[in-house]
Order: structure tokens, then C-alpha cells, then sequence
């Protein structure tokens, strides 16, 4: 360790050793050349006439979406209410899924840490790793566009994040009530009942909403491949250049995350 | 009640917890199991219960072989086998009856703990129970909405509700404070006498084993070192289970008024300057 004794023989006391702080000094050059190098690659295909142009640009595209087409306002409800559905459904099937792969996933749950936990693990990554966007892409052309491609593409992608913190809770848990239940004779059924599950519900309950939150925010995304809700109407407004109805379409956005976020953070306040 | 012969544990880390403990406990007596940390007491304890799983030796609860059983029969042994804790190991977000009630889940089907709808008898025997360790009042509560003294009230409930032969009691009083350590060993002893309950009460606090337990068991690095009264608890087999150190004042205490009346318990601070100034 970093303490060696000086000429007259105090002890002299460093945080790192010399070593560590050269390597550290080299981590952080390193970090520099990185983004040396990757602005080099960046601005290599930059077009700057664009980027220069890129102010004026923005202000007449601002000057065309003021103000919001207001009126466009009723041919919205619909769409938003298929991507509440979306959200809210997405979020609901992917539970039952998330569930029991949490519960393989535990290090003190699962089965077979061996077999079964690397298992239920490659779904949680698999599902994880894929953007609901990339989900609802492939699910619209299996599916069809429309509403459900929308749902199971938010449930997918849901099962691997809530997977991912329901396991994680469940590894956090205080093993004592657990070891109380199993010394009483109860089956490993009950011990879940009675020792896992009552500290995991704060929780799950957390997590559930938090999820929910998230995917009204992803279902407004998922309409723009076509699967079904507010980005659907985004998608065609885009498209036929209506910037009034762009701003306007944003602001319902941003209002119903809003709502959706002070709904969750309430939620999870009166659980825990 | 129970009987435990060559008891050996080895954890995968290579310790040697157990080395060969043979130990007889009656029915109806309560022996007190005390030694340094690390002695193997909390593992001695689980592995009759075989939350910690012996590595050779045998366990006997009645004329049952507790190692070697199935996963079934080992469930059923379970049931004889009431467990006391020392963090007490409630269900925190579960209320008081719900907590005592999972006494019986051995011995209740599934959906009948999943539903909460327990047999009558059971919930007659919870009042029953929560009354006699003064809970009462409590019963609707949240577990961790109780005092550390209530809650344990609450785990010795939980294992009374068990109906067993056997308690498996570990460092009851060690997160409590020295009046509610002595009203819970007190009513410990007091239950078992009621029932007959044979006991094998972990305990770190000397003085408390003598005041309320008859028969100690000293166990020193997994073996056993002493195993006798409690008033033949002195300087010398102190000594003998924890090493060095000036028992006199601790020793002393035995002769004295086996009550809370007595100041009993030695004040650590004085000892640990005697011992730092030698």
C-alpha cells in the first residue's frame, strides 16, 4: 500500500501508489484522444453549409408551427386514447412475463442458478437490447399495422426492464423473514407467499408504474412505423409538411407524460 | 427431545464451524448455549433445523432422524421445531396476526396461507397465544410498527403457534435492552415450563444465561467445552470457553440473587479498562 517512510523516517502516507496514478493519467489521456478522434470523424462528413444554415432553418420551421392548428385538436382524442391503450395494455401483458423471469432470475429464487438462471437472464438482455421502436418495426410486418403491434412490441420490451428491477428487488430482500418461514415446515410456495413477496410488493408496485410511465412515452413513438397512436397522426402531419399540427401534437404529448408522471410519482408515494 | 451425535460442519470456505458436538436435551429442559463469537452456536442451532446442513453426524428429534430425512419428512420435522431469532425475522410488512399465523403454514394447505383463511382453531389459538405474550392490543398492527421487545413477543408467538417439541432459540435478547432481555428470557422460561418445551436458548450475555437458564453448554471453536449447571459457571471454565480475562466480577454474579433485582450484569466498561491498562 502507498505508505513508505520518508529519509528520517516518518511515515508518509499517498492515496494511490505512484503506479496507480500514472495509470490513471494515462485513462483519462486515452479519453481525450477518444473524443479528439471521434469529432475528427464526425465533422468528416459534415456538410457545414447545412449546419451554418441550421438557425434559419430552425426559426422558419418555428414560424410555421405558431401557432398550433388548435382545431386539429378533436382528431387527436382518438389516436391518444389508442396510445394510453398501448401503454396501459403493453405494460399489463408484459407482467405476467417479467413475473416469472424475475423469479428464475434471483440468484435466491431460482431453481438452477446453472441451467435455468442464465436462462431467464438471455430474455431479460434479449428483450432489453432490442428499442420498442425496432420491436414494433418487426411486429408490423408479422402483425399487420395497427393497435396490437403497438401493445406487444411496449409488453416485449417491458418484460426485460422490469425483469430486470423486479430480480434485482427480490435479490435485495432480507433473507431472515425467508429462513423464519422455512423453519416452520412451509413449502416453498408459502415461503414466497409470506417471506418474498411482502417485501418485494413496494417494489414491484414502483416499478410497474415507473414502466408505465415510460411507455406512453415509448407508445407515441411506436405510432411512427405504424403501429398505431398519437404517432401515427405525428407521422402523417410530418409527412404532408403541417407543422401547425406537429407543435400542436407535441404539446398533447407533453402534456399527457406530464399527467402520466405526476400519476406514477403519486402512486409510488402512497405505496411505499 | 433431542439428541445430536458427532455433529460436524464444514463450510465451503474450509472453516470447521462444528467438530464433533454430541448433546442430549430432554423434554421440558432449557439449556443455555454460550461460547466467543464464531464458536458455532448460530450454526449448531441451524443445523438442527438443517437451515445450515450438517456435513457428518446425527440429529434426533424424538426418535426421528432429522439428517438424512426427505424434503417432506424434514418439512414435518420443521413443525416440531419452533425457531426464535435474534433480529427476530418478522415479516415487517405483514400485521401482527399475520405474522403469528405463519406459525402454522407447515401445517396448512397453500391456498389457505395464499388466502389468509387459516382454521378456526388456529386463529383461536393466535389470540390465544398473542395474549399470553401480552400482545393483544396489537394484533392489527404492522409488524414494523412494534417496539424490538414486542416484536420478538411476536416471534415467540410465532413459534408457540407451531405447537413443537423443540425450541431453537437464537440470541433472543441480543438486540434488546436489558429490561426487555430479562422480561423476554423470562417469559421464555415461563412458556417452556408451561408446555414442557424442551430449548436450546444461544445467548451472548453470561450473567443472563446464569440468571435464567439451569444447564449451560459452552461451546469453544465447534466443541463442546463445558456442560453443566449454570452455577458451576467460574473463573476457571469461563476461561476454559472464552480465553483470558478477568472473570472475577462475572463469576461473582452467579452466587447472587438469581433476579433482576440484582445488578447482575457486569458493567463491560470498567473490565475492558482493567484488561487494557494489564
Amino acid at each position: 500500500m502507498p505508505v513508505s517512510s520518508a529519509a528520517d523516517g516518518t511515515p508518509v502516507w499517498r492515496r494511490t501508489t505512484r503506479r496507480r496514478a500514472l495509470l490513471a493519467w494515462f485513462a483519462w489521456l486515452m479519453l481525450v484522444a477518444l473524443v479528439v478522434a471521434a469529432w475528427n470523424e464526425m465533422t468528416r462528413d459534415t456538410i457545414w453549409a447545412f449546419v451554418w444554415d441550421a438557425p434559419g432553418q430552425a426559426a422558419d420551421i418555428g414560424t410555421r408551427m405558431l401557432p398550433p392548428r388548435w382545431s386539429y385538436a378533436g382528431e387527436l382524442l382518438r389516436p391518444l386514447w389508442d396510445t394510453l391503450a398501448i401503454a396501459t395494455l403493453g405494460t399489463l401483458l408484459a407482467l405476467p412475463i417479467a413475473v416469472p423471469v424475475a423469479v428464475l432470475a434471483a440468484r435466491n429464487t431460482t431453481p438452477s442458478a446453472t441451467l435455468v438462471r442464465p436462462l431467464a437472464l438471455l430474455i431479460i438482455v434479449a428483450s432489453r437490447s432490442i428499442n420498442s421502436l425496432i420491436w414494433a418495426l418487426l411486429l408490423v410486418t408479422v402483425l399487420g399495422p395497427g393497435v396490437l403491434a403497438g401493445i406487444v412490441a411496449i409488453a416485449l420490451r417491458s418484460v426485460g426492464f422490469m425483469g430486470k428491477l423486479i430480480y434485482e428487488a427480490i435479490e435485495e430482500i432480507d433473507p431472515a423473514p425467508v429462513e423464519a418461514m422455512q423453519a416452520t415446515g412451509a413449502s416453498a410456495l408459502q415461503v414466497m407467499d409470506y417471506g418474498i413477496v411482502p417485501q418485494v410488493m413496494p417494489a414491484f408496485a414502483g416499478i410497474t408504474v415507473f414502466r408505465w410511465d415510460i411507455n406512453i412515452r415509448e407508445s407515441a413513438v411506436v405510432g411512427l412505423v405504424g403501429a398505431g397512436g398519437i404517432g401515427l397522426s405525428l407521422e402523417a402531419s410530418l409527412n404532408t409538411l403541417a407543422w401547425s399540427q406537429v407543435s400542436l401534437i407535441l404539446l398533447v404529448i407533453l402534456a399527457t407524460v406530464l399527467v402520466s408522471e405526476w400519476v406514477s410519482a403519486k402512486v409510488r408515494h402512497a405505496i411505499i | 427431545m433431542l439428541r445430536i451425535e458427532g455433529l460436524q460442519k464444514q463450510y465451503r470456505t474450509g472453516d470447521a464451524a462444528l467438530r464433533g458436538v454430541d448433546l442430549v436435551v430432554p423434554a421440558g429442559e432449557v439449556i443455555g448455549l454460550i461460547g466467543p463469537s464464531g464458536a458455532g452456536k448460530s450454526t449448531l442451532i441451524r443445523c438442527v433445523n438443517r437451515l445450515v446442513e450438517p456435513t457428518a453426524g446425527r440429529i434426533f428429534l424424538g426418535d426421528d432422524e432429522v439428517t438424512g430425512a426427505s424434503r417432506r419428512a424434514l418439512r414435518r420435522l420443521r413443525r416440531r421445531m419452533g425457531m426464535i431469532f435474534q433480529e427476530f425475522a418478522l415479516v415487517e410488512r405483514l400485521t401482527v396476526m399475520e405474522n403469528v399465523l405463519a406459525g402454522r403454514l407447515g401445517a396448512v394447505p397453500f391456498w389457505r396461507s395464499l388466502t389468509r383463511r387459516f382454521p378456526p382453531e388456529d386463529v383461536r389459538n393466535a389470540f390465544a397465544t398473542l395474549d399470553r405474550v401480552g400482545l393483544l392490543d396489537h394484533v392489527d398492527k404492522r409488524a414494523d410498527a412494534l417496539s424490538g421487545g414486542q416484536r420478538q413477543r411476536v416471534g415467540i408467538a410465532r413459534a408457540l403457534l407451531q405447537d413443537p417439541d423443540l425450541l431453537l432459540i437464537d440470541e433472543p435478547t441480543a438486540s434488546l435492552d436489558p429490561k426487555t432481555s430479562r422480561q423476554i428470557m423470562r417469559l421464555i422460561g415461563e412458556v417452556c415450563a408451561e408446555r414442557r418445551l424442551a430449548a436450546v436458548v444461544n445467548i451472548h450475555d453470561v450473567a443472563l444465561a446464569q440468571m435464567f437458564l439451569g444447564r449451560i453448554v459452552g461451546l469453544k471453536a465447534g466443541e463442546v467445552v463445558y456442560d453443566g449447571p449454570s452455577a458451576g459457571l467460574d473463573a476457571t471454565v469461563l476461561t476454559r470457553i472464552y480465553g483470558e480475562e478477568d472473570w472475577t466480577r462475572t463469576a461473582r454474579s452467579a452466587d447472587g440473587e438469581p433476579d433482576d433485582a440484582a445488578p447482575a450484569a457486569p458493567a463491560p466498561a470498567p473490565r475492558l479498562l482493567r484488561a487494557a491498562a494489564e
